[in-house]
């Protein structure tokens, strides 16, 4: 059985950083190679369980279906960002992909997330093993991503089957799903540490409801009078709306970094203080 | 430098303002099967968690392989095998997958994990279950499985806090043989246990913990040498003369005198004669019973308190 040391378990490439300044820990802190076998698990356990997947990528479909060909009916065309007007359903369609990549990225990064902390114990396992806490972080915000990322290929396959998609941009449109995913798995896991019961999950609710309503969702932001339009583009839902719906439509330009840039700062923040607080709380 | 394995100076544990490791002192060297036994609440998982990488020390001194816990975490988990207190198996998982998983997380790749888990699954006497969704098995099945897992990465130093607690006797004993097997392959074993009979069958060299402090150290036949006499008769009486028998019992020669709530017990080198300058008092036990010293009398002794309770 004890047949020495086994060495070759893994080569981290962060090791060679010099220092041991904030930026140093900060970088520690965020997952390496460890994170690949969490993603592994899931992929294992999910193979047993593959029937979830379907409500998550019909979920949307059916939002596109009723309101965006439904209510379209009645609405007709609106103004595109462009100024030139759009079918409805090409207006609906890419936010309800904005809004389906964070459902679905949320969904495992904060009710799976907290199942697995306080009851699963899957992390303590973990932790016991070369893993480390931001492996942790790092891994579950991958998962969430991947499974986001999977929504959005559905989704994205049906658009352009119906006809809703205008431009070669909108291949681009998939990258910034991920990274829609990306952001909200991030901050969800990072708020989900937080939480004591299952009761603290409404804040969940509470933030992402109104957001998915008023995010211009389903009508321009100009409905909205001046100091509202402000808030309303300061969420971060409203960043992926909009850039999801410029590059679908084809109205390119550069202010769509700003919102990119937005998005990814939000997910390293989040994954930051999801792999510390992981530590704190079962590092003890 | 030093060849120990594990070294603690002064290891201390902290929770707020309430101190579960007290600065305690041990060693331990390959090959050794070290245990910590202690009542609950001694600080035994505490002082296994710290072991283990997954507890920072609040102060003191820890070295594993000559390494620091906080700055070599990974380094040093990847040569420990880890059994905790509370089973932490992945019950959405299968009994194979379970190791397949957990040698992952080590980083192995799957042919190794293949061919380790046919032998572990073995060894543990699984082989039958693999299939099995792991959440239905008994406490048993689950220990065992979690002993194979703590394998997966072939460990120098296996940490087994409390592994046989809540197992009937059969499934313990299963247990002891596979511990006892892995100890003889060369595995360096750490373990926590409030069973004074498991620390007896199973360690070389052993730490009495309680309230977060060391109270001895040594292997078991020391620890009863040191501490306790050869024989203890254990006198039980009608509760009515309990206490006044008990009192009487004093002018037996005997090397120590503990009054319990149901018995007392003397501790004497030869229990028939004690036996017999008992009945001689004009004394009359409902039961008597001569027995030799356990590491139980040593833990009263120490702490004046019984291991179980
Ligand atoms: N995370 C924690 N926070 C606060 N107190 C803790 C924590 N972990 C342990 N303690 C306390 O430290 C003391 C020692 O606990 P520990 O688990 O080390 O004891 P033990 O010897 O393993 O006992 P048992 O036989 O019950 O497992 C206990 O009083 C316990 O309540
Ligand atoms: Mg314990």
């Amino acid at each position: 059985m004890s047949s020495g040391p086994v060495s070759e378990v893994r080569g981290l490439p962060l090791r060679v950083l010099p220092g041991r300044g904030p930026l140093r820990r900060a970088v520690r802190s965020v997952g390496g190679r460890g994170s690949l076998f969490l993603v592994e698990r899931h992929a294992l356990v999910y193979r047993h369980t593959w029937l979830v997947f379907v409500s998550g990528v019909v979920e949307p479909l059916f939002y596109l279906l009723s309101i965006g060909v439904g209510l379209g009916k009645l609405v007709g065309s609106v103004h595109g960002p462009a100024g030139t007007p759009v079918s409805y359903a090409a207006f609906v369609a890419p936010a309800l992909l904005a809004s389906a990549s964070m459902n679905g990225a949320l969904f495992d990064s904060t009710f799976n997330v907290f199942f697995r902390l306080k009851y699963e114990k899957l992390y303590d396992a973990a932790l016991a093993t070369p893993m480390r806490a931001g492996d942790v972080a790092l891994g579950e915000i991958s998962w969430a991503l991947l499974r986001g990322a999977l929504y959005a290929v559905a989704f994205m396959v049906v658009m352009a089957a119906m006809g809703l998609v205008y431009s070669p941009w909108a291949l681009a449109a998939l990258p910034a799903a991920v990274l829609t995913g990306f952001a909200f798995a991030a901050a969800g896991m990072a708020c989900t540490t937080y939480m004591r019961t299952w009761q603290d999950f409404e804040f969940v609710t509470l933030a992402t409801l109104p957001m998915f309503l008023f995010s211009t969702t389903f009508y321009p932001l100009s409905v909205y009078p001046r100091p509202l339009q402000f808030v309303v583009e300061c969420t971060p839902l409203y960043q992926s709306v909009v850039m999801l719906r410029d590059l679908t439509l084809g109205t390119v330009h550069l202010d769509l970094l700003w919102h990119a840039a937005y998005l990814a700062v939000m997910g390293l923040i989040g994954l930051l203080v999801a792999g510390r607080r992981i530590g704190k709380l079962l590092l003890r | 430098m030093t060849t120990a394995l594990i070294r603690a100076r002064g290891l201390t544990k902290r929770f707020g303002g309430f101190t579960a490791v007290d600065g305690v002192d041990f060693e331990l060297n390959r090959g050794e099967a070290f245990g910590f036994l202690g009542p609950n609440g001694a600080g035994k998982s505490s002082t296994m968690r710290m072991i283990g990488c997954v507890s920072p020390p609040t102060a003191g001194e820890l070295t594993i392989f000559g390494l620091d816990p906080v700055a070599d975490g990974p380094a040093i988990r990847a040569r420990l095998g880890v059994v905790p207190q509370e089973d932490s198996l992945d019950v959405e998982l299968t009994v194979r997958e379970n190791l397949l998983v957990y040698g992952r997380y080590f980083g192995l790749p799957r042919p190794v994990i293949r061919e380790r888990s046919d032998r572990l699954l073995e060894f543990v006497q699984l082989a039958d279950r693999q299939d099995d969704r792991v959440e239905p098995l008994s406490g048993g099945l689950k220990r065992r499985l979690t002993i194979a897992r703590s394998l997966i990465n072939e460990p120098e130093i296996l940490l087994l806090d409390e592994p046989t607690t809540g197992l009937d006797p059969q499934a313990r004993h299963v247990v002891w043989d596979r511990l006892f097997r892995l100890k003889q392959q060369g595995v360096t074993l750490v373990l926590t246990t409030h069973y004074m009979d498991e620390a007896e069958q199973l360690c070389d060299r052993l730490v009495v913990m309680d309230a977060g402090r060391i109270a001895a150290e040594g292997s078991p036949r020391d620890l009863i040498e040191r501490y306790s006499t050869p024989e203890v008769l254990e006198l039980r009486f009608d509760p009515a003369v309990h206490e006044n028998a008990a009192e009487k019992l004093a002018a037996v020669p005997a090397q120590r005198r503990e009054v319990l709530a149901d018995r007392v017990l003397l501790y004497v080198a030869d229990g028939d004669a004690a036996l017999a300058a008992v009945r001689g008092l004009g004394l009359d036990p409902l039961t008597s019973l001569v027995r030799r010293s356990t590491l139980e009398d040593v833990f009263l002794r120490l702490t004046g308190r019984r291991l179980e309770d």
